[in-house]
């Protein structure tokens, strides 16, 4: 026993609470208690130098969390009191909050599910106890946008039935098999790709996306969640740093491995945030900042300075990173053309911008707006006019790693889709990319398993043999009232009521005193 | 007289979500119906689990308890996440200010030396059966699908935790925040004989597939067993060495077993009703683990309260799953 008589810092002292607990076993072997530590290959010699990316005991969580609560609450209260979703810009705005809550509230239960066995596969008792306290915390996120998005749901469609929709609908698969993937990956990897590559590279251009547009969109609760997590963004972001450094300095080894986990995390994330970008730039009527402005600050800035820092580590910048930073001028547009002709088959409307949000993306996107976009929504626009409202009746191809259908192109020519395929035991897989046709090749048994909502609709295992039979009886959307085009929506005709300006056919939804 | 202020009511198209209305009718569901019901992913999962390609993810056979539906076990208390951190916010404050009451008294460091070496070496070992409860309830959150039942295991986990390190801190008090003292506490955890059986179950229990074992034998059998002989009898027990001040200090491990009888009691009960096979395959593993935990716990009963305190909360525990149709092993109740 070592003599100390000194007072310990708050560093060892955190140690003595958290990791000491902790023993060397005798009684069972560690490989069988952690079982799950080995077959990725990454070398750990040393548990120890693991530095715990925040100090906090579970008294100081249960006390400030349990503060930040209180206050959350007292604000839902308030807004669901005072009817604040009539205080929202607009109503086309909700569909974002449609999108929120069926493609990333999901996630923030899959996140929960993913720390606590995280939580529980490591033998550092530091990092498990780090992978504890987001687990909980992300039960928190997933359980408070219920609480915040609660109130939407009652006088907007579309919000319903999230996470059943979340295991079926065709484009839910984009975020459902982003999560799954890293699910069923090992732990190094899971944190990786969570810790790291989500939660600390992409992070603000998930959350804040999202909450800044509850804040330039009049949305109190939405934002108010957003300023309550931010804290717990914080310690999430650090563990991901935390994560990555202390892999890559416990073996070279590790290196390459890690290397090829961060492109391969990289370019899932880039892919899974097409929807954020197709959303910041035509689903919020005020707008925050163009999605390629956002790319340039969050990640070309931000993210380049983050891997000239890991450059010690020999880590590299994430392979086609030049061709995520050229998209960034059509991605949103690409996406939200996508969304427009399939919107038969989604819990949330799509318009036409209108005149001066096309001049606002004219003004963002100088090189490529009015080159190649405003002449197809002008012409749909016209079509719509006339009575001829687009729709796309037959089902896309979708890529077989990140499952968006295969509308993205070529670095050097937009107008070219830069459509990918290989034949892997006699069976033929297309791709969207070179990025997502990489990923397969290093992990073809894992990518020929997906569940292709396109194809899976094909093979009759969605309860019908029509798309309309599929949407409403698979997929629990109302026909013509939770999807399809905005104006003229049950969601509009509300709208234009609360505002006074024009009645609701329907009676029901009248004011009346309580 | 009272005043009552006058808002406009707005129609809404539906009251709750339609998960929460299939399952209780579309009328306002309660902040823990919304939290708690049908969150998690169910279907048409992408890729199996690279860490157990027998099966998915959220796949229900990480058991062999068989339930209709998982949502027949609820919690109680309606903890969702800030009913809970709420709930334990307080109590922390409590033990907060226990905790500065003996610092600023020297309540602890007063006692005798004889006294002190009884709790590092009694009471303050405990902290690593702790942190096994701490690990095993993190792996169950992450094997049980109905967010009811993991989200319970995840309070639970953090729970265990915060009770490790409020044990830690008793020696931390001891020892004037040094370590000295948890460093001589760990040793009688690993090299003292009265420790051996129950770091060998704990070690064992590290080991257990099953989750719903898993959850029977820490959170039932174990528990059930520890925190009366341990918080109640070696409380008193302590009390009689002059001791009597350390209550104050595991206030909190009072409360918070009286509390979880509520949900492991519901859960079990609610499982073992289900059809015959769970009652008989609960049954199985009583069978298997009760008398173990017993034996783990004999020689800290025996330096301490006696036997007889140890029987007397066995009898207790065997009232418990006889209300769940199960039978104990050792007494009858």
């Amino acid at each position: 026993m070592a003599i100390k008589n000194k007072k310990l810092n708050l560093k060892d002292k955190y140690q003595y609470l958290t990791r000491d607990m902790a023993w060397e076993p005798t009684y069972q072997k560690k490989e069988d208690i952690y079982p799950d530590e080995q077959f990725e290959g990454i070398k750990i010699t040393d548990w120890s130098q693991w530095e715990d990316p925040f100090r906090l005991t579970m008294d100081a969580y249960w006390k400030y969390q349990a503060e930040k609560e209180k206050k959350l609450y007292a604000i839902f209260d308030a807004f669901a009191q005072n009817n604040g979703h009539q205080n929202i810009s607009d109503a086309r705005y909700v569909n974002a909050l449609k999108l929120f809550l069926s493609g990333v509230s999901p996630l923030e239960y899959a996140a929960f599910q993913g720390y606590a066995r995280v939580g529980r596969q490591f033998s550092g008792a530091g990092a498990r106890v780090a992978c504890q306290l987001q687990a909980i915390d992300e039960l928190r996120h997933s359980q408070t946008q219920q609480h915040a998005m609660s109130h939407y749901n009652k006088h907007f469609n579309g919000l319903h039935d999230a996470s059943h929709q979340h295991d079926r609908v065709w484009f839910l698969s984009v975020p459902k098999s982003f999560f799954d993937d890293a699910r069923s990956a090992g732990p190094f990897e899971f944190l990786t790709a969570i810790s790291f590559s989500f939660e600390y590279v992409l992070t603000n251009l998930l959350f804040v996306p999202f909450m800044s547009g509850a804040a330039y969109n009049g949305d109190m609760a939405t934002v108010t969640f957003g300023f309550s997590a931010q804290s717990d963004e914080a310690r999430h972001m650090t563990l991901g740093l935390e994560v990555i450094k202390f892999i890559l300095e416990q073996h070279e080894d590790n290196v390459p491995i890690i290397q090829r986990w961060i492109d391969k995390w990289f370019w899932r994330g880039f892919r899974l945030l097409s929807l954020v970008g197709m959303m910041m730039d035509y689903m919020l009527p005020n707008k925050v900042m163009s999605w390629s402005e956002a790319w340039e600050v969050y990640y070309e800035q931000n993210g380049g300075a983050l891997f000239k820092d890991l450059e010690r580590y020999g880590i590299r910048p994430p392979k086609y990173q030049d061709v995520a930073n050229a998209a960034k001028d059509h991605v949103s547009h690409q996406a939200w053309s996508t969304f427009y002709q399939y919107s038969q088959a989604t819990n949330f409307h799509t318009w036409m911008p209108e005149e001066e949000e096309m001049a606002w993306l004219s003004e963002k996107y100088p090189e490529t707006f009015d080159k190649y976009y405003r002449a197809r929504f002008e012409h749909w626009d016209k079509e719509h006019k006339q009575g001829r409202r687009f729709y796309n009746n037959t089902l896309p191809q979708l890529c077989q790693v990140c499952q968006i259908p295969v509308m993205f192109t070529e670095k050097d020519d937009p107008t070219v889709f830069s459509h990918r395929q290989i034949k892997h035991e006699g069976e033929r897989y297309h791709f969207c990319s070179d990025g997502c046709c990489d990923i397969f090749k290093n992990e073809p048994e894992k990518y020929i398993q997906a569940w292709l909502p396109v194809h899976q609709i094909y093979q009759g295992n969605c309860g019908g043999a029509d798309v309309p039979t599929v949407v409403e009886k698979y997929y629990h959307i109302n026909l013509g009232v939770d999807n399809l085009e905005y104006h003229g929506s049950p969601d509009h005709e509300r709208w234009l009521d609360i505002k006074g300006l024009k009645p609701l056919k329907s009676s029901s939804a009248k004011k009346s005193a309580a | 007289m009272t005043i009552e202020i006058k808002t406009t009511s707005v129609e809404p198209i539906r009251n709750t979500y339609s998960a929460i209305a299939r399952r209780f009718g579309d009328k306002p569901a309660t902040r823990y119906q919304e939290a708690s019901f049908d969150l998690e992913a169910r279907a048409n999962f992408h890729y199996r689990p690279l860490w157990d390609p027998k099966r998915t993810l959220n796949d229900a056979s990480r058991t062999s308890i068989r339930m209709e539906d998982w949502y027949a076990v609820t919690d109680p208390r309606q903890f969702f996440y800030g009913a809970y951190v709420g709930n334990r916010a307080k109590m922390q404050e409590a033990a907060e200010s226990n905790f500065a009451f003996c610092d600023k008294r020297n309540l602890l460091t007063r006692l005798p030396e004889k006294t002190q070496h009884q709790l590092l070496r009694l009471l303050v070992p405990l902290r690593h059966v702790e942190l096994g409860a701490n690990m095993n309830n993190s792996k169950i959150a992450g094997d049980a699908i109905a967010t009811t039942v993991a989200q319970m295991h995840m309070f639970a986990a953090t729970d265990r935790l915060g009770m490790g390190q409020y044990l830690s801190r008793i020696a931390l008090l001891l020892d004037g925040s040094t370590g000295k003292a948890l460093d001589e506490s760990k040793t009688f955890w690993m090299d003292d004989e009265l420790w051996q059986p129950m770091r060998k179950l704990v070690e064992d229990l590290l080991v257990i597939d099953d989750w719903f074992e898993l959850t029977l034998v820490q959170n039932v059998l174990l528990d059930g067993l520890m925190y009366p002989l341990i918080y109640d009898h070696m409380d008193a027990w302590l009390g009689e060495q002059g001791a009597e001040d350390v209550s104050l200090l595991t206030e909190f491990q009072r409360d918070w077993y009286k509390e979880s009888q509520r949900w492991t009691n519901s859960m079990i009960k609610t499982v073992g009703a289900e059809n015959d096979g769970n009652r008989e395959q609960l049954q199985r593993w009583v069978t298997q683990w009760e008398h173990r935990v017993y034996e783990a716990l004999m020689p800290i009963a025996q330096a301490t309260t006696g036997l007889d305190a140890l029987d007397e909360t066995r009898a207790e525990l065997s009232v418990r799953l006889k209300k769940a149709g199960l039978e104990s092993t050792g007494v009858q109740a």
